[in-house]
């Protein structure tokens, strides 16, 4: 029996540490561990809310827009303020531009290297490659020259002995298992995954300054002023066909390359569609509204819970039921750490327990982390591409259904095939595929609406604070990329009270609540074999599957003073 | 196939891969195999001469420098951060990502980014110390926190303060980007409950550092940053926070695309209204352009496709000093613009701009004496120190 310590867990955002227990070649046990911790506890305090976005938006630079467009989210329902359908084109625009530039690099430079072993690519016949790469795909970006210089470049880089960002890799490891073509292949989309995220983003550039943190968010709407005869106007019909163009090159990209080498690398990896379950329970706030934010029955992506893997029914969300625990976290609560808090009441009182650095290992019976245990009716929830999958599935909703069933078909898989690592993999990348063909449709929208004449981009009626009442609370949903994502805030007197978020990242990577219960990072590795405990890869597998957001889950966004009254204590 | 028909094939930048082949590879030869014309690459080498403002003489220089065999190596380390830096060098475009992290740089320890994890991924970094010291490149990406032993941020078990210590010191430069790694950041906003500091305050006495303030940092400026460094194992001319002029003399109003109709007296007076649809002014829409310093307005973001007064809101001024407690509240109208207001004549106005122009020529000037390590005075708006208080 030995105890494993992945510290830093690489490719992701953020401080995350693992510790698992091996026995006879398998995990028994995990720990998930956040050890970042900046304490914006006390900043928003005081603040004008219509600003808290700007602040907020800096929990993540990685998922740059979602802190900022679930800030709006909740100070337009604390103050009741409508948005104009342009500004949610707009926000429906952003994000899902964000999702899909996220899932690309998540699938390429921070997951494919799980799979992918970039040294065997220097066997490959770069012949051979290319007719692989045809076998699955017609992107054009695919003839033998084109590989054989890829290779070249490895094996340059290999001969100069300096392997830069990939020196440190478990290259000859016996769980990785493509063959050298595919190994090649993948390198040369790793590189032109990079082109892609960085051509593609133009889009938010266009309509929120630059990426990352985007700066033309508003309380009431989007700071994009639309005209269709203004060239000093944000949106306007060039910039209109900019981005129409930029978008439907995200089709091809993902269509003919991020989608085919998702399913390629799979199905070298069959056992990994059983593998890394976890606790089968998903949530999904529902994303992209079609109408109303207050309808969410109409998003794109619906709202609901699947529980234990039934997909035969969808239970509602209550806002209303949305705890946290801090048993096993390193903070306290005012009425003691058994009993969880509802965002409106919650405390964010740091009180670190854990060894003195340096040490070895956390005190993992005890408080082991800087992340809070959400739970949903005390139930532990998995949150992400894979729980809006899985609901919009259960939920009968006909593009989702129609694409996952295809694909299934293809893979020569039952549905429960999904409830694993590669399930997550999977559904992120049809996830993209559905986006990308949605986002020209809202371009289009977009771009309707400013050839009739509709310019209207911001509800000004609530802009100024006077109007505002004395005391208001309201909350913001909001599908971010690694799931759903709350933030909750409490107004008095033109100013913060009291503001909480609970992340995507803090769900799935928390630690265990006061009845133990681990979280869903810590189940989803039970059971994982580890061939070799001095590289672990397989743990990198299941847990880089979750795409991790580490900065995003560490507690957050309190304005209620208690970091301060412990100083004071 | 030859040509690529993809807009996002993985094209090569005019300096690709060149640094790959043997030491001994003539330059043209080594351009021509990565299908890269000479004149492509004098012309991105040219641009980088420009960005940094270098005379012309500088040219062979850089691209000498650029065609070494031998990569320098680079650790990027990551604290109290939101990744937001990192996430802004992969969009960097002149050049490229990959060209550096593959041809210009040898880039072995970046959490974000590189293969190895856990033990294999401290020895990356432990190796670089060891081996090279002395000689690599220390990036710095978010705050470190200093308050109760440094249990606020820790890898692999050790301290980020420890790990800061340990490795910038041996670094032959450190570049700290983004707000969070110069000055604290919004981590180390009021009431700062974790000590936070940037890097020159929490190491304090490093050589060669340089600060490339921004939330996030502007990867254009990085890696001018970079060239020149590579160029001239030396930094270029910096302020008094040492950042570099190139990037942070000039005021964003006196640069600004909207400046004629401030001159004007044309605002934005609504969100949405008349002016905000023809581009107006955002003055009196909380803009802080007229206080702060920095290139946004010319080098822009992500491939020069736009910065935030461009696509219609204010700027918040996030390269200046502690940005996020003293230019905050964020949409507030700057109570006065020195030597300006809304109020004044035209032909104040006229009389006024004509003098901030000729301050903005000296300043130009200035930047361009790139390596005379020109330090000016600190501007009335840089010296305003916000209240420190540190809660835990």
């Amino acid at each position: 029996m030995a105890r494993i310590v992945v510290d830093p867990v690489t490719r992701i955002e953020g401080h995350l540490r693992i510790e698992a227990q091996v026995e006879g070649g398998t995990i028994s046990d995990a720990w998930s561990s956040g050890t970042m911790f900046r304490g914006i506890e006390l900043i928003l305090r005081g603040r004008d809310p219509r600003e808290a976005w700007i602040w907020a938006q800096r929990i993540c630079g990685v998922c740059t827009m979602v802190h900022a467009l679930a800030s709006v989210n909740a100070v337009e329902d604390a103050l009741g303020i409508e948005i104009p359908d342009n500004a949610r084109l707009v926000r429906n625009i952003i994000a899902a531009t964000q999702t899909i530039q996220d899932h690309v690099i998540h699938f390429y430079h921070l997951h494919a290297l799980d799979w992918v072993d970039i040294l065997s690519a220097l066997k490959a016949d770069p012949a051979k490659t290319a007719q692989l790469a045809q076998s699955i795909s017609d992107w054009p970006v695919s003839s033998e020259k084109y590989f054989k210089g890829v290779q070249d470049r490895v094996s340059a880089l290999v001969a100069s002995k300096q392997l830069s960002l990939f020196g440190a890799g478990y290259w000859g490891h016996p769980a990785y298992r493509l063959p050298p073509e595919a190994n090649l292949m993948a390198v040369a989309h790793y590189l032109e995954a990079l082109q892609f995220q960085k051509e593609f983003i133009r889009i938010h550039a266009v309509l929120g300054g630059k990426n990352p943190h985007l700066q033309t968010f508003l309380v009431g709407g989007m700071a994009t002023a639309m005209d269709p005869n203004e060239p000093g106007a944000t949106i306007n019909p060039e910039r209109m066909d900019f981005l129409v163009q930029v978008a439907k090159s995200a089709i091809g990209f993902v269509n003919q390359v991020y989608v085919p080498d998702v399913l390629a690398v799979a199905s070298f990896y069959p056992e990994w569609f059983k593998l890394g379950t976890g606790v089968g329970n998903y949530m999904c706030y529902g994303g992209y509204p079609q109408g109303s934010i207050k309808d969410p029955a109409d998003f794109f992506l619906p709202r609901g819970i699947v529980l234990d893997r039934d997909l035969s029914k969808v239970h509602p969300v209550d806002p209303a039921n949305v705890t946290e625990y801090v048993t096993h976290s390193w903070y306290e609560y005012s009425g003691g750490d058994q009993a969880a808090r509802h965002p409106y009441n919650g405390e964010t009182n740091p009180k670190y327990s854990g060894p003195k650095p340096p040490y070895e290992f956390l005190e993992v019976n005890e408080k082991y982390s800087w992340l809070k245990a959400p739970r949903y009716q005390d139930q532990v929830m998995e949150v992400g591409p894979l729980a809006r999958l899985l609901v919009a599935y259960a939920s009968g909703q006909p593009e989702v259904k129609a694409l996952v069933d295809a694909t299934l078909g293809k893979l020569k898989a039952p549905p429960a095939a999904l409830f694993s690592t590669l399930g997550r993999v999977a559904a992120r990348a049809l996830e993209t595929q559905l986006l990308a063909s949605r986002l020209v449709g809202w371009i289009e929208q977009l771009g309707d609406n400013l050839a009739s004449g509709n310019v209207r981009i911001h509800n000004g009626e609530k802009w100024n604070p006077n109007s505002w009442p004395k005391t208001a609370q309201g909350f913001g949903f909001f599908e971010a990329p690694r799931g759903s994502l709350g933030h909750w805030v409490e107004i008095e007197d033109q100013a913060i009270k009291n503001y909480q978020a609970v992340v995507p990242s803090t769900w799935n990577a928390g630690p265990r609540d006061a009845r133990g219960q681990r979280g869903p990072y810590e189940s989803a590795l039970l059971k994982t074999p580890v061939a070799d405990p001095e590289r672990p890869l397989e743990i990198l597998r299941t847990v880089h599957s979750f795409d991790p957001c580490l900065a995003c889950a560490v507690h957050v966004v309190d304005a209620r003073g208690h970091v301060l009254a412990r100083a004071e204590a | 196939m030859h040509t690529l028909k993809s807009p996002f094939a993985a094209r090569l930048s005019p300096c690709g891969g060149i640094l790959m082949h043997s030491p001994r590879t003539r330059l043209t030869a080594a351009l021509k195999s990565r299908g890269v014309s000479r004149r492509e690459f004098v012309q991105f080498c040219s641009s980088m001469v420009a960005t940094l403002a270098l005379p012309p003489r500088y040219l062979g220089a850089v691209v000498k420098a650029l065609t070494q065999a031998s990569r320098p190596v680079l650790v990027w380390l990551e604290f109290q951060d939101c990744a937001g830096n990192t996430e802004s060098m992969l969009r960097s475009s002149n050049p490229p990502v990959a060209e550096f992290v593959l041809d210009l740089l040898s880039w072995e320890y970046h959490e974000t980014l590189m293969a190895g994890a856990g033990k294999q991924a401290e020895d990356a970094l432990e190796r670089v110390v060891r081996e090279h010291a002395g000689e690599y490149i220390a990036v710095v990406e978010g705050a470190i926190p200093t308050a109760d032993g440094g249990v606020y941020c820790t890898i692999g078990g050790k301290a980020a303060l420890d790990i800061a210590k340990h490795v910038c010191s041996k670094a032959a430069a450190n570049i700290a980007v983004g707000a969070c790694a110069w000055d604290g950041g919004l981590v180390r906003s009021n009431p700062n409950p974790t000590g936070a500091l940037g890097l020159h305050e929490a190491v304090p006495g490093l050589k060669n550092l340089i600060n490339l303030g921004g939330c996030p940092h502007n990867p254009a400026n990085t890696a001018a940053v970079l060239v020149h460094y590579l160029t001239f194992h030396d930094l270029p001319a910096l302020d008094e926070y040492n950042r570099p002029l190139f990037a942070y003399g000039d005021i964003i109003h006196d640069q600004c695309e909207r400046r004629a109709h401030y001159d004007a007296g044309r605002f934005v007076e609504e969100w949405g209204d008349e002016g905000h649809r023809k581009g107006y002014c955002l003055y009196k829409m909380g803009c802080k352009g007229p206080e702060a310093t920095y290139n946004c307005p010319t080098v822009r973001w992500n491939d020069g496709t736009s910065w935030p007064v461009k696509s219609g809101h204010g700027c918040i001024a996030c390269a200046s000093h502690r940005f996020w407690d003293t230019k905050s509240p964020f949409y507030k109208r700057l109570p006065s613009v020195p030597g300006f207001g809304v109020d004044v004549t035209a032909d104040e106005i006229g009389w006024v701009a004509t003098a901030a122009v000729g301050a903005a020529m000296v300043a130009q000037v200035a930047g361009n004496m790139v390596r005379d390590k020109l330090r000016p005075k600190k501007t009335a708006e840089e010296t305003k120190e916000p209240p420190e208080s540190r809660g835990a």
